[in-house]
């Protein structure tokens, strides 16, 4: 048995058969032409054009007519391969240099990868991946090696790299899950991969060595675990957990979109994390009520420099239109100053994350922090918005911070925006001195958030990479629950409400206790947020109450852990991993 | 030579699926029809080059066609690019 790990892009879980398919990386040769063979060339270069489109129109019928986004991708496909500009310029190739189709196709594209290389526009640029598989698939048809074997058995597909195309071609019946060695969350296979269902797991280093053709994989889409050859016992396990989870998912389905109110009539609102447009379709399908936390580091991640402003609110606008009349919650930027090390001429961090990030940096370059405000606030104007501050430690930094954010608001003013009323305000509440000093934080704010994640490790004083410490990070630690009592009390004894988007907020052994504390607002990964509304809804407010008074008088995280299983047990509710 | 400047209104600019639609479009004229941004031009047909002019929302474009039917061409493709698609 062999554990991988990759990033989970589509959700799912699947168990099968390990179907290695060869894609990209063709050894081309070229060869020089005798002026005879021109006109053949040219001929067999268009037969393999139309066969290649032919494919692609046969996989075009496999797809359903509702699946827009995937059939919308491969009609631009095949726009691509009728380009009269790439049919010119590859005409061009073979008739005036003599060159095979093949070495002239490579010409061509190695032409339109400088040109994308050099657009500001990610998105754009990732389009250049498309004309790479297909001209990929053209050579392939070229040197007549493009008999992809269909799949008759379900199995789990492994490959370097998969185009959209041959995603869409692994229909969900044979295909049970994918596989790939490189790839992103937003690569258009991982998009197509989730409009189509199938559970899929990208950028798993060395997966084509490490995985042999038949291997038994269980893949996990949510996780992005893949296990190789695994055991009697962790397939049964597995098989177990998969079907409760399908028979809990359709019935879970039935009711997400209910909101999450108590027994005894306490609202909770369930909200969902993401860092993707293309994820706000699948939240609001979960029953998520708005975002209670955007990441917004994707756009600076992803590229070498920084981006400008346009860029940002193009981004920001979108979607908060398309969660519109529900809220989304931006998180500005939090990240370690590494990430940026070219651009801000920033030196090396020994301890990253008690180093130079998130606010802190944003307060240490206000020209950074000043255009993701100047395009969240434009953004504000096209729906519900609130901002809030991550890794607050003190009203220092929340005041400069509000500072920053108001010289903006009466700037884009001048400028004529009518920014009516500034959006909420709130601050992460995730150092233990800002839990220490919530009372004071309170007063300035409209609502906290508590990042779970972060707030655990700095207050246990735990690495969770570190592998040596790592069982030691324990959320039902007596200390971090009098934490976010504190917290919560200090919130609303001035009147404001509080969140929590750590990874706890949605995990379902906890939720009781969250709800006693007596939390507004969970945020979570919008595939738990069934599981966690259902739950909820068999609640009562005061019964949680009791919970949490009981638990707190328990001196060890084993303790309260046996109390919340006696506590589940009694309601005749499962405690169990019901995520997805 | 019939020509018209339109300004880009999708959020997107011109994205791969509002270029396929140009590119279709462009494709049933005989017309030549061109988009011109700056001191670049590209076939409308072209649905790869179009990608690489990188049209942001509010870039301005001018379209032009000669032959047959250019100015039906240019009056469909200004709508075209003057449409919000996503």
């Amino acid at each position: 048995m062999k554990q991988l790990k990759g990033i989970g892009v589509s959700p799912g879980v699947a168990i099968g058969p390990a179907y290695i398919l060869l894609t990209g990386r063709i050894k081309i040769t070229r060869r020089i032409l005798k002026p005879e063979e021109v006109a053949r060339e040219i001929r067999r270069f268009h037969r393999a054009l139309e066969e290649t489109i032919r494919d692609l129109e046969e996989v075009k019928k496999h797809i359903p007519s509702e699946m827009s986004q995937p059939l919308s991708i491969i009609d631009a496909h095949i726009l691509m391969l009728k380009d009269p500009s790439l049919l010119r310029e590859t005409e061009r190739y073979i008739r005036e240099s003599f060159m095979n189709a093949e070495w002239a196709l490579r010409k061509v594209l190695s032409r339109y990868q400088q040109i994308f290389l050099t657009l500001g526009d990610f998105y754009l640029r990732e389009r250049i991946h498309d004309l790479e598989h297909l001209i990929d698939k053209v050579i392939l048809t070229l040197q007549g090696q493009n008999n992809q074997a269909s799949l008759k058995e379900p199995a789990v597909i492994v490959a370097h790299d998969l185009s959209p195309a041959d995603t869409a071609r692994l229909r969900p019946d044979t295909t049970q899950a994918f596989v790939t060695e490189v790839g992103s969350r937003t690569s258009h296979t991982a998009i197509v991969a989730r409009s189509l269902g199938i559970p899929a797991v990208v950028a798993v280093k060395g997966v084509t060595e490490a995985i042999n053709p038949g291997d038994l994989l269980i893949v996990d889409g949510l996780s992005g675990e893949v296990i190789v050859n695994p055991t009697q016992e962790v397939i049964e396990e597995f098989l177990d957990r998969r079907l409760q989870c399908q028979e809990r998912r359709a019935f879970l389905s039935k009711f997400a979109k209910e909101p999450a109110i108590t027994t005894d009539g306490r609202r909770i609102a369930i909200r969902a994390n993401i860092e993707l447009l293309d994820e706000i379709p699948l939240a609001l399908e979960f029953g998520a009520e708005g975002v209670g936390l955007y990441r917004t580091e994707y756009l600076y991640v992803t590229r070498r420099d920084l981006p400008d402003e346009e860029e940002l609110y193009r981004s920001y606008r979108q979607v908060v239109e398309s969660l519109h009349p529900q809220l989304v919650t931006f998180r500005t930027l939090d990240i370690g100053g590494d990430k940026f090390a070219q651009e801000l001429d920033l030196p090396e961090e020994i301890n990253p994350a008690l180093g130079l990030r998130a606010i802190r940096l944003c307060l240490r370059n206000p020209s950074l922090f000043r255009t993701q405000l100047r395009a969240i606030l434009r953004a504000s104007l096209f729906g519900r918005v609130r901002i809030m501050f991550p890794m607050i430690s003190g009203l220092g930094e929340l005041r400069l911070a509000k500072e920053i954010l108001a010289k903006v608001a009466e700037e884009l003013r001048q400028e004529g925006v009518i920014l009516q009323e500034l959006p909420s305000l709130g601050v992460m509440i995730e150092v233990p001195s800002a839990v220490a000093v919530a009372d004071l934080l309170a007063r300035e704010v409209d609502f906290f958030s508590i990042g779970t994640n972060d707030l655990i490790q700095y207050a246990l004083a735990i690495d969770r990479g570190n592998e040596e410490v790592a069982h030691l990070y324990e959320p039902l630690h007596p200390g971090i629950l009098r934490l976010i009592k504190q917290i919560v009390e200090a919130g609303h004894a001035e009147g404001i409400e509080v969140a929590m988007c750590g990874e706890m907020a949605g995990e379902i052994f906890c939720v009781p206790l969250l709800v006693g504390f007596g939390l507004d607002e969970l945020s979570m990964n919008p595939q738990t947020i069934p599981a966690v509304k259902n739950l909820v809804r068999r609640l009562s407010f005061e019964d949680c109450k009791n919970l949490v008074k009981e638990a707190l008088n328990l001196p060890t995280p084993e303790d309260i852990r046996a109390l919340l299983l006696d506590w589940f047990k009694k309601r005749g509710l499962t405690p169990l991993w019901e995520g997805h | 030579m019939i020509k018209r400047k339109v300004v880009i209104q999708d959020d997107l600019g011109l994205h791969a699926r509002p270029a396929a639609r140009l590119a279709e479009t462009a494709r049933k004229f005989k017309a030549k029809i061109y988009l011109k941004k700056g001191g670049q031009q590209v076939e409308a047909g072209s649905i790869l080059d179009v990608l690489a002019l990188a049209c942001t929302k509010g870039t301005i474009i001018e379209i032009c066609a000669e032959g047959e039917e250019a100015e039906k061409a240019v009056s469909e493709i200004a709508e075209l690019l003057t449409q919000k698609i996503s």
